[in-house]
């Protein structure tokens, strides 16, 4: 009893980070609970009929002291759309935490987070988190056009973060997987983590999986409630059909059915 | 404090509201946010007599007002719950109801003589109304000889509280209504979900993996209730009235109805705390026009 809330949040801010992505800064006047990297949120945009259920966001950065809680929202379809629209001042009902989080890697790992779109968020928070020296954590974050990144330099003091774009506007030209730490320096990660659009998250696991690195990845199924009593976001597993609001949304690669 | 108390049979509920089948899983998932123990009782998730793991995915679309789902009884079997799931459940102090599925009436009726042993769970809803499986389900609710038969099997191994889940997806819902009461059903719980599909015009395709599901919500809160009414004055037997109920007003326009009780569904995905508001919200209302009991307004429709 108790273990997930429903609660007001205040917009405190909400800043457009580039065309298609805003950073929604959110204020709860109730003590925050623990949230780990890859744990979500399920937001009631409640501003249309046609809009009639919540939409889940991946936690970016938690302030404790302040109990602040930020999101970074990807305009992908008329929900996200409207929610990119609110203004500092308008509540917003969140239900949270929400979701299995990323394994926390150990001590001496050196991990890969591979972020694309909004899935940078998830990336940038476990490795703000990962307690590691920035030597040790490796970031790709992957883009079609240098308009389409966001600013991250807060970010550089807690790892190595490299760009992609497919139109080779800066950084590696290509996608993820074209950039050399991936191509060619995968097998020295003890950790390799993706989040972005299926199939970035696919290419990159297929990728670990060949070097025999452990992989995670943090799903997006479409989801009714977010707590796993409607069975929606179903997605296949060696366990079964799972839910992935409950049972992840980040999965163990090896635990996919993904025919990598 | 208004008496909020109503009986369903023997079933004696604390209060009306109640959790519908399907939306609340086997009860922890809403005990996670609150304690479960204030609700009047709780339908939980559909149960066959064996493992299902439902439809494809994707199983769901969003429409103005409401969704679709597709899920198709997903669940772990009967032998599965009772091993595992009913030791952890079994205490919660509010009734615990078992939504009894299958694909034959062999099946309902193995489902329900298992369930007949849980010393906890005092009522069953038999399910003749599931629109997203190929067999059974909505097959028998759709016809009064399917529905008949199913019941009267269920019935004779039955002994406690027998709920029949109808399905709005006929011409004449208090036709079923009256071969189920028939047959020996001691409630009647109405309405599961309406047939629906939804198409993405930009693809050309279907959004749901099984072209066609069932619509909840909102959107279809006025035909539930007209359905409610209807089988409210065919039948004897209490009514538990179901559809798009989101606040305190949609629940008492069902006990106006004719409903002794109501469960609330998809408004949990909205919000799990619906249904607490929705029971405090009831005494507010009774206490405002100075009643005593909230039996005093089921069926309490003015004309």
């Amino acid at each position: 009893m108790g273990k997930k809330l429903v609660s007001d949040f205040l917009v405190t801010e909400n800043i457009a980070l580039n065309k298609t992505n805003f950073l929604i800064r959110l204020a709860s006047d109730i003590k925050l609970p623990s949230i780990s990297p890859g744990q979500f949120v399920n937001i009631d945009i409640n501003k249309s009929n046609e809009i009639f259920l919540r939409r889940p966001f991946s936690v970016f950065e938690v302030d404790y002291t302040n109990n602040l809680l930020s999101i970074i929202v990807k305009i992908l379809g008329r929900g996200s759309k409207k929610l990119t629209e609110i203004q500092p001042g308008e509540k917003l009902s969140l239900i949270y935490p929400l979701g299995k989080h990323f394994t926390i890697p150990d001590k001496k790992d050196k991990i890969l987070a591979v972020g694309g779109g909004s899935g940078l968020a998830p990336m940038l928070f476990l490795a703000r988190e990962s307690g590691l020296p920035p030597e040790n954590v490796d970031i790709v974050i992957g883009a079609r056009s240098v308009a389409d990144l966001v600013d991250v330099d807060s970010y550089r003091k807690y790892g190595n973060i490299q760009f992609t774009t497919e139109d080779g506007s800066t950084g590696t030209k290509g996608f993820v997987t074209d950039h050399h730490l991936l191509k060619n320096e995968m097998g020295k990660y003890d950790k390799v983590y993706a989040c972005g659009p299926d199939a970035m998250m696919k290419a990159v696991s297929s990728m670990a999986k060949k070097a025999g690195v452990f992989c995670e990845v943090s799903l997006e199924n479409l989801m009714a409630c977010g707590f796993g009593v409607c069975l929606c976001c179903i997605e296949p597993t060696v366990k079964g059909n799972l839910c992935v609001c409950t049972e992840g949304p980040v999965f163990n690669i090896n635990d996919l059915k993904w025919q990598i | 404090m208004a008496d909020l108390g109503v009986k369903i049979h023997e079933l004696q509920l604390k209060n009306p509201v109640m959790l519908a089948s399907g939306t609340c899983g086997f009860a922890e998932e809403i005990n996670d946010f609150y304690d479960v123990s204030q609700l009047g009782g709780i339908f939980l998730k559909g149960t066959t007599p064996r493992n299902r793991d439902g439809n494809l995915y994707p199983r769901m679309a969003e429409t103005p007002s409401g969704m679709l789902n597709a899920v198709g009884l997903q669940n772990k079997g009967i032998d599965f719950f009772i091993e595992n799931i009913y030791p952890r459940i079994k205490d919660y102090n509010t009734p615990l109801i078992v939504n009894v599925n299958g694909s034959t009436v062999e099946e309902y009726i193995e489902v329900t003589e298992k369930v007949n042993e849980l010393d906890k769970i005092p009522a069953i809803e038999l399910n003749i109304s599931c629109p997203n499986v190929k067999e059974g389900g909505m097959a028998f609710g759709v016809t009064c000889p399917g529905a008949e038969a199913v019941t009267r099997e269920v019935r004779k191994a039955y002994k406690k509280t027998l709920i029949v889940k109808l399905s709005p997806n006929v011409t004449d819902v208090s036709e079923i209504a009256r071969a189920v009461e028939g047959q020996g059903a001691d409630s009647v719980s109405l309405v599961n979900t309406f047939v629906g599909m939804a198409i993405d015009a930009e693809t050309r395709r279907p959004l749901l993996s099984t072209v066609t599901g069932g619509l909840s919500g909102p959107a279809i809160k006025p035909i539930a209730l007209r359905m409610v009414w209807q089988v409210a004055k065919a039948v004897k037997i209490p009514v538990i009235g179901i559809g798009g109920i989101m606040n305190t007003a949609d629940a008492i326009e069902f006990l106006l109805a004719g409903a002794s009780a109501v469960q609330v569904g998809t408004a949990l995905f909205k919000d799990p705390l619906i249904p607490l508001q929705i029971i405090k919200g009831i005494n507010e209302y009774l206490e405002k026009y100075k009643m005593e009991s909230v039996k005093q307004i089921i069926g309490g429709l003015q004309m």
